[in-house]
């Protein structure tokens, strides 16, 4: 099998031997986010649960207001491709590009989170708050989590920039860029859940 | 300023704990003292706290398990007292409020604190090893999982003396977990702890899978691993894919508890069932976590001490995957009683009794790999055995209970916990001594001491029978979990009995404290030279005990199973003079204190939440993402090995190993 002087092309993948540590980080973090989308899951599983145990309280249609979603879905799917234009610079090391898109993506995901406070704060003014109900429990809980998923996500894109600023583009930090835009577009996965799910199932 | 922490959250009018705690802390100080005075912390922090080795942090994950199997043990043995006396009428000495703590903090501890860190770090050590491996593919998240897992050790042990444990049983069903029902700090000390060794396990995961998936040796197809690492893949794939649930179902409890949800509240729509599903459906699972990797330890042994290779390698792969996959199907059969329908019950109960098909293949492996070898009875091998008798006991007691109808007579009486203990005692506890045993002069270079060794074995096998199977009568005559105290005389001889078999596995115990003392003095008589001490299989007896840092002076090339005995086979025939590849230099990680601190701050955070310390939680998460920050802008994290360290210490093995 250890032929000597093979072309590494030629030998089955599974015997190659060690991976590149590149492969190595970005194997790795789809596997964390495959675990980050089972206790999403978990939360979908809970809200169908749920989802009808208002209590007596508000239901879903009577809080959810479709215009305000259509916009913030937009803003985060556009977002997935302002972070893929980023990712094409970061491998260019175009240092410009990288920061434009990435401000974008910014920008982007922070409109998305703004509109998500101003629905939840609107929720609340009218005493739709998560301790009024079983339901209310779940959708803040489902909705919230991806909402902080999204913080998360803004604030460690902050931290590549200043990455990028003071180490260029080391192997690490490309390693780190990539991880990013794979958790990214997980976001989006997971909220085209969440629209598909907690708003257009609501009726 | 201290949230809901004051002086009186010591339990100064109980004497039990305060005197534990009181013996806990006066060992921890003269532990500390000692290494002060010796001047042992700056190696213990270069070699140990900081370390990013796979087999450092696999020896502490051991060490661990061992120290929390004493604090285990003792919640153990303090209900089998109770339950000898407390007959009749009489009170016993376990006051009912301090005996639930007891029962709960035994079961989560001998489940998250002993079996998961033995289980884990066992995986740790020997799977880079067998997969021909430098290390784990993320070092210094290796060490971020082994500290993470500390640290929930540490809030459960600090629960002792500040405040109180959980009085709701092992998994903490609502609504009596709930606020209105427990309204203390026993079921914060309990969610926080298990969330952030969780959270550790999981990262644990995630490093294994890409492991064993990525990391193996030239030449080493999957159809070559050792099938230890096939029950460490499958078992950490099951990771991966359960402690999601548990944190996700944990944090839900957490909401209603400290926000004022209502998930599983009864009141405003929460659905307490629906707990019992979502930890069940990590809980079953859990349970193949542990006893897969045993499995894989015990074929190791089995065919190293019979002389033979593994009988069925192919169906103990396709066994271990079924039984991988099978493990997400069955978990209702810990609620049948629920009343969740006939149909439904009849579904998971078909499916819990084919579990036990493949499990049936794996027996049979075992039986004929040791049939017809030239067995020789070391005490891996004795643990072997013995385990082989006793889970088919307790896997067949399963099977019984798999069955709806007779479940709904059985359901939470003793009989059910003879029958997990029997498969988490025989199986988990037993390989993991197996295990222990085998890998202990690969870790240090030197062997266990054998006559102790043996006694050990003895002391748990019959102690497990004598304190557990009066149980599985005591189930059948009525008697149920989690009971404080009875009034039928007919079970008190039983309950004695039991308390003998438990004084005997204490006994076992403190033999294996012995025979690590034992064996530490007496080293130089026993020490392995060759690094092949038990005439292995598998690639990490090919290399020197204890390894070298970086495992392998050159990574080896791999083109059959059990690739280190034909390799030994080869050179007796002289079919293929070993070919002599040249050394060449690579990288190592440096020793780095993240995991370490983001653990201390993890303690802090956790402690903080618990108590309602708001500011303090604010203070250990600020703390938290210091410790990542600091790391992410660290750059030199690699040391260069050159070529000719390597081969000098190579030379002076070989040369060791002639003499």
């Amino acid at each position: 099998m250890s032929v000597a002087g093979t072309p590494i092309e030629e030998i089955p993948l599974s015997l190659r031997g060690p991976a590149p540590t590149r492969v190595l980080v970005g194997y790795g973090f789809w596997l964390f986010l495959l675990s980050d989308i089972i206790i999403f899951g978990v939360f979908f599983a809970a809200y169908a649960v749920l989802s009808g145990e208002t209590a007596g309280g508000p239901t879903g249609p009577q809080l959810f207001d479709h215009g305000r979603v259509l916009i913030e879905t937009a803003c985060l799917l556009a977002s997935s491709f302002t972070c893929g234009m980023m990712a094409i610079a970061a491998d260019r090391r175009a240092r410009a590009g990288t920061y434009f898109w990435a401000i974008v993506t910014m920008a982007l995901g922070a409109t998305f989170l703004s509109l998500e406070l101003a629905e939840f704060a609107h929720m609340a003014a009218i005493g739709a708050v998560p301790q009024r109900s079983a339901f209310l429990s779940s959708f803040f809980t489902l909705v919230g989590t991806h909402g902080l998923h999204v913080t998360t996500g803004l604030l460690w894109l902050a931290v590549m920039l200043a990455q990028i600023a003071t180490l260029g583009f080391s192997p690490a930090v490309q390693r780190r860029l990539l991880c990013f835009s794979l958790f990214w577009h997980a976001l989006d996965i997971v909220w085209v859940g969440v629209f598909s799910i907690v708003y257009l199932g609501a009726h | 300023m201290l949230g809901r922490l004051t002086w009186n959250a010591i339990p100064w009018s109980e004497p039990i704990p305060l005197i534990t705690a009181g013996v806990i802390g006066l060992a921890l100080a003269s532990i500390i003292g000692l290494i002060l005075w010796r001047g042992w912390l700056p190696y213990l922090w270069r070699e140990w706290i900081t370390s990013t080795d796979h087999k450092r942090i696999g020896v502490l994950y051991c060490g661990l398990a061992l120290v929390m199997l004493v604090r285990g043990f003792s919640d153990a043995i303090m209900m089998r007292a109770q339950l000898a006396l407390a007959a009749n009428g009489a009170p016993g000495y376990l006051p009912p409020d301090h005996y639930n703590q007891i029962f709960s903090a035994h079961g989560t501890i001998m489940i998250f604190f002993v079996a998961m860190p033995f289980v884990v770090g066992l995986m740790n050590f020997a799977v880079p090893l067998q997969i021909g491996a430098r290390d784990v593919a993320f070092p210094v998240l290796n060490a971020v999982s082994f500290w993470l897992t500390a640290a929930g050790v540490l809030l459960v042990n600090v629960s002792l003396v500040v405040g109180e444990f959980a009085r709701t049983g092992w998994l903490a069903y609502p609504p009596l977990s709930e606020t209105a029902f427990s309204p203390g700090v026993g079921v914060d000390y309990y969610l926080w702890s298990l969330q952030i060794s969780g959270l550790g396990t999981l990262l644990s995961g995630i490093n294994l899978v890409v492991t064993i998936l990525k990391l193996r040796a030239p030449g080493m197809g999957y159809m070559r691993m050792p099938v230890f690492v096939w029950t460490a893949l499958a078992s950490n794939l099951l990771i991966v894919a359960a402690f999601p649930v548990l944190t996700a179902t944990f944090a839900m409890l957490l909401l209603d508890r400290y926000c004022d949800f209502h998930f599983f509240t009864i009141g405003s729509g929460g659905n307490p069932m629906m707990y019992i599903n979502l930890i069940w459906i990590w809980g079953h699972p859990e349970v193949y976590i542990l006893i897969l990797p045993g499995f894989g330890i015990f074929s190791e042994v089995i065919a190293t001490f019979s002389g033979k290779p593994l009988f069925g390698y192919r169906s103990m792969v396709a066994a271990t995957m079924v039984i991988c996959v099978l493990s997400f199907m069955v978990w209702l059969h810990h609620f049948f009683t629920m009343g969740a329908g006939a149909n439904v019950n009849a579904f998971f109960g078909v499916m819990t009794m084919v579990i036990a098909v493949p499990t049936g293949v794996k027996v049979f492996n075992w039986l004929f790999t040791m049939y017809g070898g030239s067995i020789r009875f070391e005490v891996p091998m004795l643990w072997a055995i013995g385990f082989i008798v006793t889970f088919v006991i307790g896997g067949a007691t399963g099977v019984l209970l798999a069955i709806p109808p007779a479940d709904f007579v059985l359901h939470n009486s003793l009989f059910l916990i003879a029958h997990f203990h029997n498969t988490a005692i025989g199986g988990v506890l037993f390989g993991a001594m197996a295990g222990y045993t085998y890998w202990f002069p690969k870790a240090f270079g030197f062997k266990l001491e054998e006559r102790l060794g043996k006694a050990v074995f003895w002391c748990w096998l019959i102690g497990f029978y004598l304190a557990f199977m009066p149980l599985y009568v005591l189930g059948l005559m009525g008697a149920t979990r989690r009971m404080q105290h009875y009034d039928n005389p007919d079970w008190q001889p039983l309950m004695i009995l039991a308390f003998a078999g438990a004084v005997l596995i204490l006994l076992g115990i403190a033999l294996t404290a012995l025979q690590l003392y034992v064996s530490i003095r007496t080293r130089d008589k026993r020490r392995d030279t060759t690094g092949d001490p038990w005439i292995g299989r598998t690639l990490e007896w090919s290399i020197p005990s204890p390894p070298p840092a970086w495992n392998f002076a050159v990574l080896p090339q791999v083109d059959a199973l059990d690739a280190w005995w034909v390799e030994k086979q080869r050179r007796h025939d002289g079919t293929e003079a070993a070919a002599a590849r040249p050394f060449v230099p690579f990288h190592l990680p440096r020793p780095n204190p993240t995991g370490f601190a983001a653990a201390f701050c993890a303690v802090v955070t956790g402690f903080a939440l618990i108590w309602h310390i708001w500011w303090m939680a604010l203070i250990g998460l600020a703390g938290l993402a210091a410790v990542g920050l600091r790391q992410a802008w660290q750059t030199d994290t690699e040391i260069e090995i050159e070529a000719e360290d390597v081969e000098r210490f190579e030379r002076a093995h070989l040369a060791g190993a002639a003499a």
